[in-house]
């Protein structure tokens, strides 16, 4: 890489801090998953908030940051989050969203106060808590094969592994449970056992993550990238790996962009932290929006193109009917303003649609107006006898009267094919005509 | 020998011949008893049908009968055994709503689900059971839509879907909660035909039900449920005129009073 990376970007650094977003978010974002099917993505979030007297409770115990008893203490205030709030939510009758906020802002803000209360004696500030200090990945580090790794990295790169095991042994058991608890705990799977072990890795998870990145970052790489991934697939496994790729995707993107954009405006730089969790919000944006089977834009498309195609056949029905009506046996035209009246419909629609149906053949323009060509002749002859035996059986086997069922018989003549057209035919009684008295055209390849 | 003698016979529920024997259990939520004092014996090879008003307590007594909701008091047995020590001969097909339909899975997931049990802890799902799994699709009519997310599949296939999962689980006592509610007539015949297969294979299902028209023809047996047995025994015996009014107009008004009475005493404490 060499152009826009500003004189600042040094991989012996940035990649360290890329290094600890990226295992943060894929750590995250492999339990994240269950979270979000589980319906319970806000559960992520209480418990990295309310892991924070614990961590501030074992510091005032022992004086120390990042040690292994902070590290219990947070670990253990974590867990108490998921017990306390299925209590207060089963035994004080209290909502379950309710009892989430309750207990988890009452122990955010007791933790808040200890750490208020310390800040005076000790270099742990509330700033960090939320977005913690992954700028300072690089500096402290831990001997690892005789190479300085950052403690961060190698605490974090554990944790990916532990959360990569879980989720890939677990995954039978992760999904019986998150889908149907029932059946799972009949079926011998304790959905209580995989639901305190799940909140246990939560815990660690958030835990791991806090220091180095902060509240923000694993808040959103929770919940996001799992969200992410669902828009974009319909299969669980797919799901995670998916998920756990966006995530890393964000992390490095949010990197780049805190050290890298600013500084082609000639700003500072922002916090790496908050550009992660952007990217990941970012990804979700462009997922919502542009995801091929549930993306807003793509379905708003796929609605245009079939309302058009509807539009195309109703065309191409308008003309044959009124080739009908002609005595002579050639085909007629109906000027643009004739169809428009006929269809209900625009100018551009109708426009679009015509350009499309000369395009594919179907017919011609002549001074008169628009005229079917001998191949859209064929296509709405099909069109029209769909029509009309369908208004023939309605009337027929599903006893409806005669003046409701043009609206069902147009509905349903967009979609039907030659196989149904003949099942139709052959569940009628045969007859030559509709039950407006209309006569129901043969096949192409018969007339 | 009518329900209640027999019932009386097999009062521990230790016979392993009997399917299903519950004595005595009572659920409650919150201090509020949802069934009360419910007792009765599952004949082998037959098909009881649940049925009560809403609110009556059919649903909890099938999921108190399996673990799911926590006894106040009472005695399940299941083929003379704990239910936990025969939970392999036991299959449970939920409400349709009880599950998300929108989770990331597709038809043949959900039936491969119910093999878990005896794939067991850790172990891998394989290409037999999900043959099996398979197998089991095309005996409810469901073999083209395998591969389909369970959002897209219409309340008839999924509550198909939820019978060829019980069908993979190959159990001898079904649990069935409202398998009827809100399918089409195929379905429903569908459904019919698989329960008839069943019994006769030997096997024994309590299925929840609604719809009274159909009670004497889908059914042998039996359970008028509103809060407490109302009555239990063959359909042609039971299912009465006086038992429904019994079950669905008479209110429990005794045990209403008390409940009422309970909970103004807890609010004058």
């Amino acid at each position: 890489m060499n152009a826009p990376l500003p004189l600042a970007w040094s991989w012996a650094l940035d990649g360290w801090i890329v290094a600890a977003g990226v295992l943060c978010a894929v750590a995250s974002a492999l339990l994240g998953n269950f979270l979000v099917l589980r319906r319970m993505s806000l559960l992520g979030d209480a418990i990295s908030h309310a892991v924070l007297p614990g961590l501030a409770a074992a510091f005032f115990l022992t004086g120390q940051r990042s040690s292994l008893p902070m590290f219990v203490g947070a670990v253990a205030v974590g867990l108490a989050t998921a017990f306390l709030t299925e209590w207060v939510h089963r035994y004080g009758e209290v909502d379950e969203g309710a009892s989430l906020g309750v207990v988890f802002t009452s122990l955010f803000a007791i933790g808040l106060v200890m750490i208020v209360q310390a800040a005076d004696h000790v270099d742990l500030d509330p700033g960090c808590v939320l977005y913690g200090a992954i700028e300072l990945t690089p500096l402290d580090t831990w001997e690892v094969l005789g190479r300085p790794i950052p403690r961060v990295v190698v605490v974090l790169a554990a944790v990916v592994l532990v959360n990569l095991l879980y989720v890939t042994l677990f995954f039978k058991e992760l999904k019986i449970t998150a889908f149907d608890p029932g059946l799972a705990t009949t079926s011998g799977f304790r959905a209580g056992w995989m639901h305190y072990s799940l909140m246990t890795l939560v815990a660690v998870t958030a835990v791991a993550s806090f220091e180095s990145v902060g509240n923000i970052l694993v808040v959103a790489m929770f919940v996001t990238p799992p969200a992410t991934a669902r828009l974009l697939t319909d299969r669980l496994s797919t799901m995670v790996w998916l998920g756990a790729a966006i995530a890393a995707a964000a992390a490095a993107l949010g990197h780049l962009s805190a050290v890298a954009v600013p500084a082609w405006f000639g700003l500072r730089s922002t916090t790496t932290a908050g550009m992660m969790a952007v990217s990941v919000g970012l990804f979700f944006t462009l997922a919502l929006f542009f995801a091929p089977h549930q993306g807003v834009v793509p379905k708003a498309w796929r609605r245009l193109r079939l309302s058009l195609r509807i539009l195309g056949e109703d065309v191409l029905g308008v003309l044959f009917r009124a080739d009908e009506q002609t005595v002579a046996a050639s085909s007629i035209s109906l000027p643009a303003g004739q169809l428009r009246a006929r269809l209900h419909c625009g100018r551009l629609p109708l426009r679009l649609v015509l350009w499309e149906l000369y395009r594919r053949g179907l017919v011609y323009r002549d001074l008169e107006g628009v005229r079917l060509t001998a191949k859209g002749a064929g296509q709405a002859r099909e069109l029209v006898r769909s029509h009309r035996l369908w208004e023939h059986y309605l009337v027929e086997r599903a006893g409806l009267a005669a003046d409701r069922i043009h609206l069902q018989a147009e509905r349903f003549e967009h979609v039907t094919d030659r196989a149904m057209r003949d099942q139709l035919d052959q569940e009628t009684s045969l007859t030559e005509t509709d039950p407006h008295g209309q006569a129901i055209p043969a096949e192409p390849d018969d007339a | 020998m009518n329900a209640q003698a027999r019932h009386a016979a097999n009062l521990n529920g230790d016979d392993p011949k009997v399917p299903l024997s519950v004595h005595d259990l009572t659920v409650a939520y919150h201090r509020k008893p949802v069934i009360w004092d419910v007792g009765f014996d599952a004949a082998p090879g037959q098909l009881i049908g649940v049925v009560g008003p809403n609110g009556a307590g059919k649903s909890t007594l099938l999921r108190a009968i399996l673990g799911l909701t926590p006894k106040a008091s009472g005695r399940v047995r299941v083929f003379g055994k704990p239910y936990r020590e025969n939970r392999g001969r036991v299959g449970y097909v939920p409400q349709r709503e009880s599950v998300d339909w929108d989770f990331p899975i597709d038809a043949l997931d959900v039936v491969t689900m119910g093999l878990y049990r005896q794939i067991g802890w850790l172990r891998r799902v394989r290409a037999e059971h999900r043959e099996r799994a398979m197998a089991a699709l095309e005996r409810v009519g469901m073999a083209d839509l395998a591969k389909r997310q369970i959002s897209q599949l219409s309340g008839g296939q999924q509550q198909r879907t939820f019978l060829a999962r019980a069908l993979v689980q190959d159990a001898d006592l079904y649990f069935m909660d409202e398998p009827f509610a809100a399918v089409d007539a195929a379905t429903e015949a569908a459904i019919v035909e698989l329960l008839r297969d069943m019994r006769a294979q030997g096997k024994t299902a309590l299925v929840v039900h609604h719809d009274l028209q159909t009670v004497p023809d889908y059914f042998d047996s039996v359970l008028l449920l509103n809060m407490r047995v109302v009555a239990h025994g063959p359909v042609e015996e039971v299912f009465t005129p006086e038992n429904l009014q019994k079950t669905y107009g008479g209110r429990l008004t005794l045990l209403d009073e008390a409940t009422e009475a309970m909970r103004r005493r807890e609010r004058a404490l």
